[in-house]
């Protein structure tokens, strides 16, 4: 026999209270973990269970699938179809472990219609091909589902981004660079040691060589820098890469010259080698989170379609395609997705996401129903009056105001004056050459000049540096977008919050009864409590922490109202005050209320809880930053608040998404870089207007609006650490440019002399570029030990 | 000594071929997951389906 400490989900793993299921000697702890077990079991899966314990999560309410038979809306979300076959692509969060690979690569067991099925792990998505004849696409997934494995489908799957054949062709023209440099440097090599007579036969070969290997480099690999610097110099203005095009076309032409008419050996190898680790650089620099996505917006929050209602007849539309006054029939926890009017039903709208309130809000016929509410309770039906792209909530995104944000980053400040400066010390070696008469020289000198005052330890330092800081972030729970959102991280003065799910958190509620129940009813309440899965029932079961359990029976639950159930013998009711069987005189209108056999106990108010270290957090952050909070809920909390800040700083309350957006430009017309910190789709706006967003989240395969960077809400705490590491950042990038300058000093006191030799500039090179990548690495890791992060 | 040009062409053709297979693999897909794999290596073989013993005790099974 086994001894077990608790009894767990065979499934899940979840803990097993007051439900047991036996199946196969195996517990199981609701009917859904069960079916799945089942359904392995009969199509003989059960390895499943072999590769890790309790790989199994929940299963969620069924969501409705009809939509998925409309052939229109089928053919925006599948890959590719011929007659036979189609293959498709389904994004599955609940994807985290092997033995998820093992399950999902063998659905062929379950139905020989899939033929196929491949799993990206990292990305967690799988591709499915299946015979359309056999199972239709709503089968599928419905055969997904049922193991377990929802797929999340929205509004910006059909809409799909195809980004990573820009990375192909970088990794493609790095390959070749690559491949070009060893080829260049074997030939090269011979010439370093000096040749002996036997090798001179061979000069003129490696010389041909070499040429021929560059043209491919150049022309090819190097094609990006022309054209980024032919651009620049049409707008009248220089980048970083200006100084690097024509170093590279220095090196090219003179490379060619040597070889064609002079014998000498040429640059080929320093002009491989530069390419290859320009190249290398700009692939560091786009390195990106493959499981995070920064771009979402409303698509992605939206459903893909929605039910219609014509004639009485339920019809599935997807939500691109619907027309002002059409019906629509919204069913408890789905939202709205246009703004619309209620028609029929008792309307209870959960806009925490769009508004930030946390209270549901009862809603009128006829009156307005905003795009982004979750209906709560029954269903409702409800009439367009604006289309989706158009509604109040989307018109965030379509502002035209999202001036660009100021993407002049130190590099490309720098670039100008640095070009300049080589300019003048090329020209006036060739001046002084000239005067000398010797023409041969002038010429040797200018090209060497410029060739070896190269800016690419400039354009590696920086994506060295800050993707390093990058992986410390990461480690850490803080996920920014790309390298330069790292620099824009380190020049922001002030700080914008959100109050709900940003200062505050869902999970960590704080639960206090205000009345008095006995160990008795307390156990009554829990038995009736641990059947409802509503967030405020799980958070009140947690807090009252028992362990035992009755039976129970007519257990009801009105969705947004409540629960009632028989309990040993005794009728308990909770919930809000319209579940009650009587009317109360109370002072406390939200809250859990309860009832015990016709008698009121009390309510359960549930605070919603800040988060962890916050007033630490903010004391350091004032100190940095202007602060200031925006929150899209009442003032209720602004005497909890105001005990966090310092009294001159600004809270606001009521703010609507677009009055954050508006409030955040303000602040940028005076001159502010404003960090934006929220969770919601309500800041959505103020997200993506800000200088630096961060979206808060809990779980960062939720949905999180559009931003530069994704937080864990445990690391909040760490904020003002990143800040002053992506500071040191910038220091490392401007030492690095000091020392890459005193190495081009040494270079310039051999180019302006005209005497540069190809083995002095292929050594200079390297070194210098192996010191910029070790100093940054080194400085770096010192400065993220320093800043408490490793 | 002019056997070296000889070697020179070999060297240059051997790469060549290294780049294409480079070439070919990244077109293929295979640079595209690189953790999966590593994952479904370590997958046992199909258990038969023979006996109904396999399906309760699932725990026990190793692949013969």
């Amino acid at each position: 026999m086994e001894i077990l400490k608790a009894i767990r989900c065979y499934h899940c793993g979840e803990e097993i209270s007051s439900i047991d299921l036996l199946y196969d000697q195996k517990h199981f702890c609701c009917a859904g973990c069960k079916s799945v077990y089942q359904i392995l079991s009969e199509n003989n899966l059960c390895a499943y269970y072999t590769y890790n314990d309790t790989p199994g999560s929940r299963l969620d309410e069924n969501t409705h699938l009809a939509y998925l038979d409309e052939p229109a809306i089928v053919t925006q979300l599948i890959d590719y179809k011929d007659e036979e076959n189609t293959i498709i692509t389904f994004y599955i969060p609940s994807i985290h472990c092997s033995s998820c690979i093992w399950l999902l690569e063998h659905l062929y067991k379950i139905d020989p219609a899939i033929f196929s099925s491949r799993i990206d792990f990292l990305k967690k998505e799988v591709t499915i091909g299946f015979k359309h004849q056999d199972i239709t696409l709503r089968n599928l997934v419905q055969t997904l589902m049922h193991v377990g494995y929802e797929p999340a489908i929205n509004l910006q799957d059909v809409t799909k981004e195809n980004t990573n054949s820009v990375n192909k062709i970088l990794i493609l023209k790095i390959a070749i660079a690559g491949f070009c440099m060893g080829n260049v440097m074997l030939f090269s090599f011979p010439a370093y040691f000096g040749l002996s007579s036997l090798e001179k036969q061979f000069q003129d070969l490696f010389g041909w060589l070499n040429l021929v290997f560059t043209i491919p480099v150049v022309f090819y690999c190097a094609k990006d820098y022309f054209i980024s610097a032919i651009t620049s110099l049409k707008h009248k203005h220089v980048n970083l890469d200006t100084p690097l095009a024509l170093i590279i076309a220095v090196l090219f032409l003179r490379t060619a010259f040597s070889v064609l008419f002079t014998n000498d050996a040429g640059f080929a190898d320093t002009l491989t080698g530069l390419v290859f680790l320009l190249l290398m650089g700009k692939w560091v620099k786009q390195r990106t989170y493959h499981h995070i996505s920064f771009d979402r917006d409303y698509r992605s929050y939206f459903p893909i379609a929605i039910t219609t209602l014509k004639e009485g007849i339920e019809k599935p539309v997807a939500i691109n395609e619907l027309a002002i006054g059409d019906r629509l029939w919204i069913r408890n926890g789905e939202l709205v997705p246009a703004d619309s009017i209620l028609m029929k039903g008792d309307a209870w709208m959960d806009m925490s996401f769009v508004t930030g309130e946390i209270e549901p809000k009862q809603k009128v016929l006829g009156e307005i129903i905003y795009a982004g509410g979750k209906q709560i309770g029954e269903s409702i039906e409800i009439e367009v009056v604006k289309l989706a792209s158009q509604s109040y909530l989307t018109s965030l995104w379509n502002k035209e105001h999202y001036t660009g944000k100021t993407t002049q980053n130190f590099n490309d400040s720098i670039a100008k004056y640095f070009s300049l400066l080589v300019f003048l010390i090329a020209f006036s070696a060739m001046g002084y050459w000239f005067v000398n008469q010797n023409t041969y020289k002038a010429w040797a000198a200018f090209t060497a000049v410029i060739i070896v005052a190269c800016p690419c330890v400039l354009a590696l330092s920086t994506p060295f540096t800050l993707s390093a800081i990058l992986s410390v972030f990461d480690k850490k729970g803080f996920y920014v977008k790309n390298t330069d959102a790292v620099e824009q991280l380190a020049h922001c003065n002030s700080i914008v919050f959100d109050k709900t799910g940003t200062l505050s958190t869902a999970e960590n509620a704080s639960v206090n009864f205000l009345g008095t129940l006995t160990v008795e009813e307390n156990k009554l309440v829990v038995s009736l409590l641990n059947h409802s899965s509503h967030p405020l029932s799980r958070q009140i079961v947690k807090s009252l922490n028992c362990t035992h359990f009755y039976p129970i029976s007519k257990y009801k639950e009105t969705a947004g109202k409540g629960i009632s159930g028989l309990v040993n013998n005794k009728m308990v009711y909770a919930g809000s005050q319209r579940i009650l069987p009587f009317e109360i005189q109370t002072k406390q209108k939200s809250g859990v209320h309860i009832v015990i056999d016709r008698t009121y106990k009390g309510v359960f108010c549930v605070e919603q809880q800040w988060r962890t270290g916050l007033s630490t957090l903010i004391s350091i952050l004032s100190k940095q930053f202007k602060l200031k909070v925006l929150s899209g809920d009442t003032n209720r909390d602004e005497q909890a608040l105001r005990t966090f800040f310092a009294p001159q700083t600004i809270l606001e309350f009521e703010q609507n998404p677009h009055q954050k957006l508006d409030s955040v430009l303000t602040q940028q017309k005076n001159g502010e870089k404003v960090m934006m910190l929220g969770d919601g789709l309500n800041d959505a706006g103020a997200l993506k207007q800000s200088d630096f967003g961060i979206a808060l989240t809990d779980n960062i395969n939720n949905f999180t609006p559009g931003c530069d960077a994704i937080l864990k809400g445990s690391s909040l705490p760490y904020l003002p650490n990143f800040y002053q590491l992506s500071k040191d950042g910038i220091k490392i990038i401007k030492i690095s440019f000091a020392i890459a300058i005193s190495y081009n000093c040494i270079g310039i006191y051999y180019a302006v002399q005209g005497t540069l030799y190809p083995l002095l500039a292929a050594i200079l090179m390297p070194i210098s570029t192996i010191t910029i990548i070790s100093f940054t690495t080194i400085a770096t890791r010192f400065f993220a030990h320093r800043n408490k992060l490793i | 000594m002019t056997i070296l040009y000889f070697l020179i062409g070999c060297s240059i053709v051997m790469a060549l071929i290294f780049l294409a297979a480079f070439f070919w693999s990244l077109r293929d897909g295979q640079q595209d997951d690189m953790v999966t794999p590593g994952i479904r290596v370590l997958f046992d073989d199909e258990i038969s389906p023979s006996s109904d013993e396999d399906k309760i005790s699932d725990k026990n099974h190793f692949s013969e």
